[in-house]
């Protein structure tokens, strides 16, 4: 049987990177009991794999991992609690649900978009207003071109097809970006741009980046129709 | 949430900030407003390295079991940290707290090997303490020194306040009362400093003298104040199992040298290798009961989540119990999936057995230790491994499908010749040949010898104690020596020959051995930039060059002068039940190239009787 564990990483966990996090559940899995099912061989590994790498840095309150059990014996709730009476502060799981067995609903695959609430750290707001419509004015941009370096080329790339949300809520930007295997845009760029727009530059380490949501795509052709990675899977009762 | 001591921009720009944000899995926290001590203890080497000791695990464990005790980990911060630090004027912290260490009643350092001297100066530096603790008042820790190094703790003597000779978990909560009661009382750091120094294994340096022969050599070594014992006992836990062993160890979130549960299956060693320093401290040889280790296992694999085991101790497979707890420990972990990592285990038909069942024998090796290369030095180190056995060994191993061999070695040892030298590309020649004796079709590929020297270093309470130690430049010859007869030899390709730097050793030996005197040096390397000296990376040997010379050290003093019998050791006012007379007794031993049985099979009476235990106990009963 194959289960989506729902969780969320913040304060001092934040910087612990992916691989270590890889780690750390498959030592909570453990710790917590869990039938987790094993690869053979002489080092067995755990059958597992995580949705979207989050970088050092960012917190979230939607991550994902897969995992295949051995076994149907524990509940959704049982299997909840038995992992948060072990998490570090900071993670917290905040859902395990089954999802249909077989390739096409691993989690990994199914990235398509993920909501980010991105704030600035105190002392290092933008020096200009930012707050009154120059959000929206961006965003209303029929194109918004951002120099892309890779090691051998620089590129001028139009990001706005894979922003397909930005608000002002508060004091922070809420964004929703295409992510995945295809367009996987990062929300500092999106900062980045808007920077440029608003006619300044951002000064190092001036945003606080927080994952709200991760989606899978189920709409058709052209038409997304995003549902959380969470909401793909069943309770077990 | 904790405050961080170091904030978000900090933690993002330097190399694993996990080193800095503890928040481990069973780390322990606690309202310091509820404790009536804090204790800090250190491991001066990099966190993945400090997070893989046990003793430290150990004594976090017993320390917190106590509601008026809080003992929390501080590690030495890499270099990259270093310099933020001190660019930004950042205290020192611990983990757990993220407090300053400086706001500690006791900051503990363990000091496994020589080459973190200067690391331990970092951390008392960077936490804003005194580097000379007649400097510190009641507004700095007590700062206290503990492991295999402070059985020779004179070099260090002027940085610290107290040492601790022997096991922790024997003596530290008569200390901690002690602590307690002096502090209500409003007594001095001196009062408290001379009460601790009469409590059995505390050693203050502060209230010996040392006089000089004018040879350099010691004259006298006595206390200073009449309430001070002349000698410093070892302190060791007779009953192994009826004593501190943590449930649940901190669980790193970044990767630790030893990333796994480690099993302490007993203290000590029987053997009697006459340069192993630890075979000779840790005597009488304990072992902890087997269905203690079994539920400890059990245990700590439950609250850690660990996907490996390790059994720990000089030589486990003097332990006696040895197939009942290898083979409840095969059961148990193939059913939670877990390996399990047998390191020091004799080659036989047992370990063979066992390592075919636990190990993919493509990957791994058979490694053995001969540490020297004829019979005639195995002899003299008293070393009982035999060509014999170690062909036997290798040959039933190659039987089994192994086809690597790594083979450990020393060079420099006293009383070594061109042909010991030459004995260790000749074993692994040897080696090779009985691993081709095997028909083409049954064997698997060539085979891999990987011989690794590393250079001799006199260590106190050995019976090579006296022992001259080679320069660095007869150590580099005897490694060129041994790697031209190496490429003499007819399966040279199938052999694989490194060595261990010089340099290094060579500071390594002055370290061991020093005196009072070399604490100036360190403290001068120290200035002069030496940190991190363990990572050849961060080594400068110059910084030390310098620093001998201005203290007006001839370092040939603790390095290649052979001792006389009678001369007094920096160390010899502390007593570890194995007698100098034994030592000396073995020194000559040596020389006559004979062999010192062990302790299962004949009492050599080295004096760790004394405590009346362990294997002392066992082979008279």
């Amino acid at each position: 049987m194959k289960v989506r564990v729902k969780f969320s990483k913040e304060g001092a966990m934040k910087f612990i990177g992916h691989l270590d996090i890889m780690r750390y559940f498959q030592k909570a899995i453990r710790r917590a009991n869990i039938p987790i099912a094993f690869s053979g061989g002489f080092s067995p590994h755990m059958i597992m794999s995580f949705a979207a790498p989050l970088g050092v840095g960012v917190t979230s309150a939607g991550e994902y991992f897969d995992m295949e059990l051995t076994d149907d014996s524990l509940s959704s709730k049982e299997m909840e609690n038995r992992l948060n009476a072990t998490m570090a502060e900071g993670m917290k799981v905040i859902s395990v649900r089954q999802i249909p067995d077989g390739k096409a609903s691993a989690c990994m695959s199914l990235v398509a978009a993920a909501d980010y609430t991105v704030a600035f750290r105190e002392g290092k707001e933008p020096s200009v207003e930012w707050k009154k419509g120059q959000l929206e004015a961006f965003f209303a941009q029929d194109s918004i071109e951002i120099l892309r370096k890779t090691k051998r080329s620089e590129k001028i790339t139009d990001i706005k097809p894979w922003i397909y949300k930005l608000e002002l809520r508060g004091d922070k930007v809420w964004m929703q970006l295409s992510q995945g295997s295809v367009h996987n845009l990062k929300p500092e760029l999106v900062m980045e741009a808007f920077a440029k727009f608003l006619g300044i530059e951002l000064e190092p380490f001036a945003l606080m980046i927080h994952r709200e949501e991760v989606y899978a795509d189920r709409g058709e052709e052209e038409i997304p129709q995003l549902v959380s990675l969470e909401a793909l899977g069943d309770v077990i009762v | 949430m904790r405050k961080l001591a170091l904030d978000d921009e900090i933690l993002l720009t330097i190399e694993k900030p996990a080193r800095y944000i503890g928040n481990e899995i069973n780390a322990v926290m606690k309202d310091k407003s509820e404790v009536a001590v804090r204790f800090a203890m250190c491991f001066p080497d990099v966190y993945e390295i400090g997070m893989s000791h046990l003793g430290i695990q150990i004594l976090y464990d017993m320390f917190n079991q106590r509601d008026d005790i809080w003992c929390e980990r501080v590690y030495s911060p890499w270099p990259d940290m270093d310099k933020v630090m001190r660019d930004k004027k950042i205290p020192l912290f611990a983990l757990e707290s993220q407090d300053p260490v400086k706001d500690f009643d006791f900051l503990g350092i363990t000091i496994q090997y020589e080459m973190c001297y200067t690391n331990i100066l970092q951390i008392l530096d960077l936490s804003g303490i005194p580097l000379l603790a007649e400097k510190r008042t009641w507004d700095d820790p007590i700062v206290i020194g503990g492991g295999p190094c402070t059985y020779n703790p004179e070099p260090l003597a002027q940085f610290f306040d107290i040492f601790y000779i022997g096991e922790g978990e024997t003596v530290y909560f008569q200390l901690m009362d002690l602590y307690k009661e002096e502090r209500a009382k409003g007594s001095s750091r001196m009062e408290f400093l001379k009460k601790a120094a009469q409590i059995p294994g505390l050693y203050v340096p502060a209230l010996y003298e040392v006089c000089y022969k004018e040879d350099g050599t010691i004259a006298s070594f006595t206390p200073t104040d009449a309430s001070v014992p002349a000698s410093v006992e070892k302190q060791i836990v007779m009953d192994i199992t009826d004593t501190y062993y943590p449930k649940a160890p901190v669980v790193p979130f970044i990767k630790a040298t030893q990333d796994r549960v480690v099993l302490e299956i007993q203290r000590g060693c029987i053997r009697g290798c006459r340069f192993c320093q630890a075979g000779m401290l840790y005597r009488p040889t304990r072992e902890r009961d087997v269905d203690f280790l079994k539920q400890k296992a059990v245990e700590m694999l439950d609250a850690t989540g660990h996907e490996e085991i390790s059994l720990s101790s000089l030589s486990s497979s003097d332990y006696s119990q040895l197939p009942e707890l290898v083979n409840f420990l095969m059961e148990e972990c193939d059913r939670r999936g877990v390996n399990i990592s047998l390191p020091s285990l004799r080659i036989d038909a047992f370990s063979l057995d066992v390592m075919k069942k636990v190990q993919d024998i493509k990957k791994s090796s058979l490694t053995f230790a001969p540490e020297a290369g004829s019979q005639r030095l195995r002899d003299v180190i008293n070393k009982g491994l035999t060509r014999e056995v170690i062909l036997e060994g290798a040959g039933k191993a190659f039987e089994g499908g192994w086809n690597k061999v790594k083979l450990y070695f020393m060079l420099g040892l006293p009383t070594e010749t061109e042909d010991d030298m030459k004995g260790i590309a000749h074993l692994c020649e040897e080696i090779a040949e009985r691993y081709y004796e095997i028909p083409k079709d049954q064997r698997n590929g060539k085979c891999q010898i990987t011989a690794s020297t590393s250079f001799f270093v006199p260590k106190p309470f050995t019976p090579f104690q006296w022992a001259p130690m080679c320069r660095e430049e007869e150590f580099l010859d005897r490694a060129r020596i041994v790697r031209e007869e190496i490429h003499a030899q007819l399966n040279q390709k199938s052999i694989r020959y490194n060595w261990h730097e010089a340099d290094v050793t060579v500071l390594e030996g002055i370290l061991a051995r020093g005196d009072r005197k070399v604490g100036d040096a360190i403290l001068k390397a120290y200035e002069h930039g030496a940190l991190f000296d363990a990572w050849s990376e961060y080594y400068h040997p110059e910084y030390w060059k310098e620093a001998f010379a201005e203290c007006g050290i001839d370092t040939d003093f603790y390095t290649i002068r052979e001792r006389s019998d009678d001369e007094i050791f920096p160390w010899d006012f502390i007593h570890i039940g194995v007698t100098k007379k034994f030592l000396l007794r073995e020194w000559k031993r040596a020389h006559e190239e004979t062999v010192t049985p062990n302790c299962r099979m004949q009492c050599s009476g080295c004096g760790a009787a004394k405590y009346q235990g362990g294997v002392c106990v066992e082979s008279k009963s």
